[in-house]
């Protein structure tokens, strides 16, 4: 690479190389020490199924689930989750763990744009993980923090509500 | 051969069915196809430097560094675009006398509301044009701020377009009956004066665009998430003078619309400037930031209005004042009147009192433009007449049922015009009331809130009726000279397999359009939805047409599909009866096989017409030519509006030492015409509610003295959520309209219309123990404390 001049990079140019698992699988990127893991995912790895909604933690449309955990992507650096385990949407879909959820959403049409549906989802999983039967009530406080604009919420109450019945009552999916 | 459409014993009968939406799965499983989440090969991104001024000369401005940084394609200002893109002005010639300044994607030599986008910035990542934004530097020098009503009406005072006499945008006036005599001999007068607060539409998913020109070709393709690709073709046809069969809008998934990304923006209209300009695709995703101080807003009305009653309780007449403010310009191509212009038509709606006078008075002022969103204008007229009308309750003694009741327009009445010169059809107002005093349990929640008053619990109970206003005929944008269609358009196949493909003008926003025209299809020719394929939102491959908004995509589109695919069932039939030696009369579909239509007996799969048609003509009778493929256009006719109406009630809790409202119960009776998929005009409605909700107690645009908006982000304007919203009850009315055949009207602004004027009601309906009222919307915790004088 003769005549390159390597005063042209600056620190915006530094890159970092950061390594996860990602819906089961290892992957590594190169990442910009500010770029958020929410833009990593969508751009990086193509995970388009995770959405931005307010970059502040905010909306809920961000989130997956990180080390088991749900996490707002958003309020997070790429190489702050170096090393975690992480999964999206897609991989939740392609695992079959919220099969139910998703098919008691589509069933009561608990989603309209569907711009919110993933971080309702990973929210809604991670609900019923830590909690068997929770109340109506309880599922209102839970998503409080996930914004719809379409539904008026309570498709979505009404959806989560059935599966968590329906997981207590046959201990499985539909 | 046509079946009746409201039997759901029948086979293959969809319309009038809950069936899922069959895009929906995709959604779940974050396949979703936002512009936002768009990569295309060589694509750049665009950034925008806005002002931080609500009014302000453009002195200077230097990009030099900006050019100069790594990975940035373009600096471009506003008169680098104009070079390339004629301006615009949002006016409409049936709105008479109305001014508005031209506009150009960026700013020449002056801004006029904090947050307008000033210079562009194309860079390799949206990253770099932002490092590149801060890099500009524009000298500003401060012209006078106008930032609400009554300074913006104040004579000598500042004028926000140059040139003009004052800051007045459109006036206009109704006078229909008598109504001053009426007030004369008035037992009864009410007023009040109102005020609405601005708030916006805050889609999930912000606007999003994705401009590719490419000037080999001399095509441009915009990836635009709108409710509107057609609108949008015409455009950018016509501004930047490319053929408009050279330009393709694809409005693929979109994150949330409500009429919100049916406007011109200036960014949008910039970015495909850029694109040209570049030769490459260039993408443009608002932040929420971004998103808060360029998304149009809507409301901000004050409202003076009385209302004249005789002894009984009768409504006599209503005087109505409103004065709204818009923004520094009209929006184009729909303009900002159209709000306070169905303000002053849809007042007193439901009633049958005939002496109404009214002025609108629509104002600039420095802030973003208002204009359409999500049930324009319903919320504030339903608010001052439903207010009107429970004061008047109060102070004639009579329940706020019972002065409905007897002051609605009677069911068996019609067809009437309204006070305002709106033609109903028919409406339901007395079936409403009914079924929804039913519904709430009306003498129950009086009781059980008699009773808790007595242990200092204030609870309040609210109704309020509506008429909303749906399938628009060209009488609201084409009369005025807007190229926004009315009709529909649809390109019906029958597919060598035997399945069916269905290309509509009607756009999806998650409401559920390509559902229920499967439904129709299916229905209608007789085979199952998930045969049918339906293609939206792309202008290279569906027929022209007005696509989704004001409540048209079922009424419209819908009709447009029946009519298509009974064309289409003609057809197969005819070719059916050739190979059948029958006549097509004797002959129907059921389940995607030609029966005998008398004995449903099966002769021959619709398929293997198909098959014949396509793969062995020669077959066929010597001249047959089979037409398995219709296109079919439907425009409304007869009534310019199919209105309909409904009620709505609410139960809430006002806790008087905090001013803190806890809805309950919301409760709703509607009447949408012919029900083609009940789940999904139920979810409609839950969702209008939700968002009148919003609007009634938590969401407002609060601007400084110096025009900066407050709380553009998420965490500062407050949004529903699930936590603060209530279940919601609903049951329906259905009078179809005779218009069409398919009898449906719309049914999104529905829920919007009447959700604020319920809870306004409500509220106080709880305060009235104390003497306390709230004229105000949104009805925040210290409105109420200060109404109860605790502040």
């Amino acid at each position: 690479m003769s005549g390159f001049d390597g005063t042209l990079l600056d620190e915006s140019d530094a890159t970092v190389r950061v390594r996860f698992v990602v819906n089961g699988r290892k992957v590594a990127c190169e990442v910009a020490p500010r770029e958020t893991l929410v833009d990593c995912l969508r751009n990086a790895l193509e995970l388009t199924g995770t959405h931005a909604g307010c970059e502040m933690g905010a909306c809920g449309a961000c989130l997956v689930q990180l080390d088991g955990r749900a996490v707002h992507s958003c309020l997070m650096f790429a190489v702050q989750a170096d090393g975690a385990t992480i999964d999206t949407i897609e991989g939740l879909t392609e695992s079959g763990v919220i099969a139910d959820l998703q098919a008691e959403f589509h069933r009561r049409n608990a989603l309209q744009c569907g711009f919110c549906t993933p971080g309702m989802l990973v929210n809604a999983h991670e609900l019923l993980s830590q909690v068997a039967q929770p109340s109506r009530e309880e599922i209102r406080d839970a998503l409080s923090g996930n914004y719809c604009r379409c539904t008026g919420y309570e498709a979505i109450v009404d959806a989560i509500d059935a599966v968590a019945k329906a997981r207590s009552e046959g201990g499985g999916a539909t | 051969m046509s079946a009746p459409l409201t039997s759901l014993d029948r086979p293959n009968s969809y319309i009038g069915r809950s069936v899922p939406r069959p895009n929906a799965k995709r959604l779940l499983a974050g396949r979703g196809r936002y512009v936002s989440d768009l990569k295309l090969p060589r694509m750049l991104h665009a950034g925008f430097l806005r002002s931080p001024h609500a009014h302000a000369k453009i002195v200077s401005i230097d990009t030099e560094q900006a050019r100069a940084l790594d990975g940035v394609h373009l600096v471009a200002t506003g008169t680098d675009l104009a070079r390339i893109c004629t301006p615009w002005t949002g006016t409409l010639d049936h709105f008479k006398g109305m001014t508005s300044a031209p506009q150009l994607p960026l700013p020449v030599d002056r801004v006029v509301w904090a947050g307008q986008a000033v210079v562009a910035v194309v860079a390799e990542s949206r990253a770099i044009a932002e490092d590149a934004l801060e890099l500009i530097e524009i000298a500003y020098e401060d012209l006078p701020v106008v930032v609400d009503i009554d300074s913006a009406r104040e004579a000598g005072g500042p004028v926000i377009n140059p040139g003009s006499a004052n800051n007045t945008c459109f006036r206009s006036q109704l006078d229909n009956g008598t109504v001053d005599a009426a007030f004369a001999h008035a037992t009864h007068v009410v007023e009040e004066e109102f005020t609405f607060g601005r708030h916006t539409a805050v889609t999930l998913e912000p606007r999003a665009i994705v401009a590719d020109y490419d000037p080999a070709a001399g095509m441009l393709t915009v990836h635009h998430a709108t409710q509107t690709p057609y609108q949008f073709q015409d455009l950018y046809s016509r501004h930047y003078g490319i053929p408009e069969a050279r330009v393709r809008v694809i409005a693929t998934d979109i994150g949330g619309s409500f009429g919100m990304k049916l406007h011109v923006y200036h960014e949008d209209m910039a970015v495909v400037g850029l694109s040209i300009l570049l030769g490459r695709p260039v993408k443009y995703v608002a932040d929420r930031i971004e998103s808060f101080v360029s998304d149009i807003h809507a409301r901000d009305h004050r409202v003076r209005a009385r209302m004249a009653l005789d002894a009984k309780g009768e409504i006599l007449a209503m005087d109505v004042l409103d004065l709204t403010a818009v923004g520094a310009f009209s929006t184009y191509p729909r303009t900002s009147v159209v709000e306070g212009n169905q303000v002053i038509r849809l007042m007193g709606a439901p009633y049958r009192f005939k002496n109404y006078r009214a002025s609108l008075e629509v104002i600039f002022q420095n802030k973003v433009q208002t204009s359409q969103y999500r049930a324009v204008g319903h919320p504030i007229a339903c608010a001052v007449t439903e207010r009107l009308v429970d004061m008047a309750a109060s102070k004639l003694g009579l329940d706020p049922f019972a002065i409905r009741a007897q002051n609605v327009i009677a069911d068996d009445a019609y067809p009437q015009t309204s006070a305002t010169g709106y033609r109903f059809e028919a409406l339901s107002h007395q079936a409403c009331l009914k079924r929804l005093h039913e519904i709430m349990d009306y003498d129950g929640l009086r009781a059980e809130q008699a009773d808790l008053r007595q242990r200092g619990v204030y609870r309040g109970i609210g109704i309020a009726t509506f008429v909303e206003i749906t399938n628009p005929s060209p009488a609201f944008y084409g009369v005025g000279g807007a190229r926004i269609s009315s009709q529909d358009g649809a390109i019906l196949s029958l597919t060598p397999s035997g399945e069916v493909r269905c290309m509509i003008s009607v756009t999806e926003q998650g409401q559920g359009t390509e559902a229920i025209i499967s439904q129709i299809v299916a229905d209608q020719l007789g085979l199952a939805p998930e045969h049918v394929k339906v293609i939206t939102g792309d202008t290279e491959v569906t027929p022209h047409g007005g696509a989704t908004w004001a409540c048209r995509g079922a009424g419209i589109g819908g009709e447009t599909a029946l009519q298509a695919t009974r064309g289409l069932k003609r057809n197969i039939l005819e070719i059916a009866a050739l190979i059948l030696q029958e006549q097509p009369s004797a002959l129907d579909i059921v389940d995607g096989e030609v029966v005998d239509a008398g004995t449903r007996k099966p002769r021959l799969p619709i398929a293997e017409i198909a098959r014949i048609a396509y793969f062995r003509s020669d077959t066929l009778p010597p001249g047959t030519q089979a037409q398995l493929t219709v296109s079919h256009h439907f425009a409304p006719q007869g009534y310019p509006f199919a209105f309909t109406n409904g009620i709505q009630g609410c139960s809430l809790e006002v806790d008087v030492e905090t001013g803190f409202i806890r809805v309950l119960k919301h409760f709703i009776v509607e009447d949408c015409g012919r029900v083609i998929n009940p789940m999904l005009v139920d979810e409609q409605l839950r969702g209008g509610i939700v968002q009148g909700l919003g609007a009634a107690l938590f969401e407002e645009c609060r601007y400084s003295e110096t025009g900066q908006l407050m709380n553009g982000s998420l965490a500062d304007y407050l949004v529903p959520m699930p936590m603060e919203m209530p279940d919601i009850v609903i049951a329906h009315v259905e009078t179809p309209t005779a218009d069409t055949e398919l009898g449906a009207k719309g049914v999104g602004e529905a829920g919007t219309a009447a959700a604020s004027a319920c809870v306004l009601n409500a509220v106080n309906d709880a305060l009235a123990p104390f003497g306390a009222t709230i004229n105000s919307i949104p009805i925040t915790p210290a409105k109420v404390l200060k109404a109860l004088k605790r502040f």
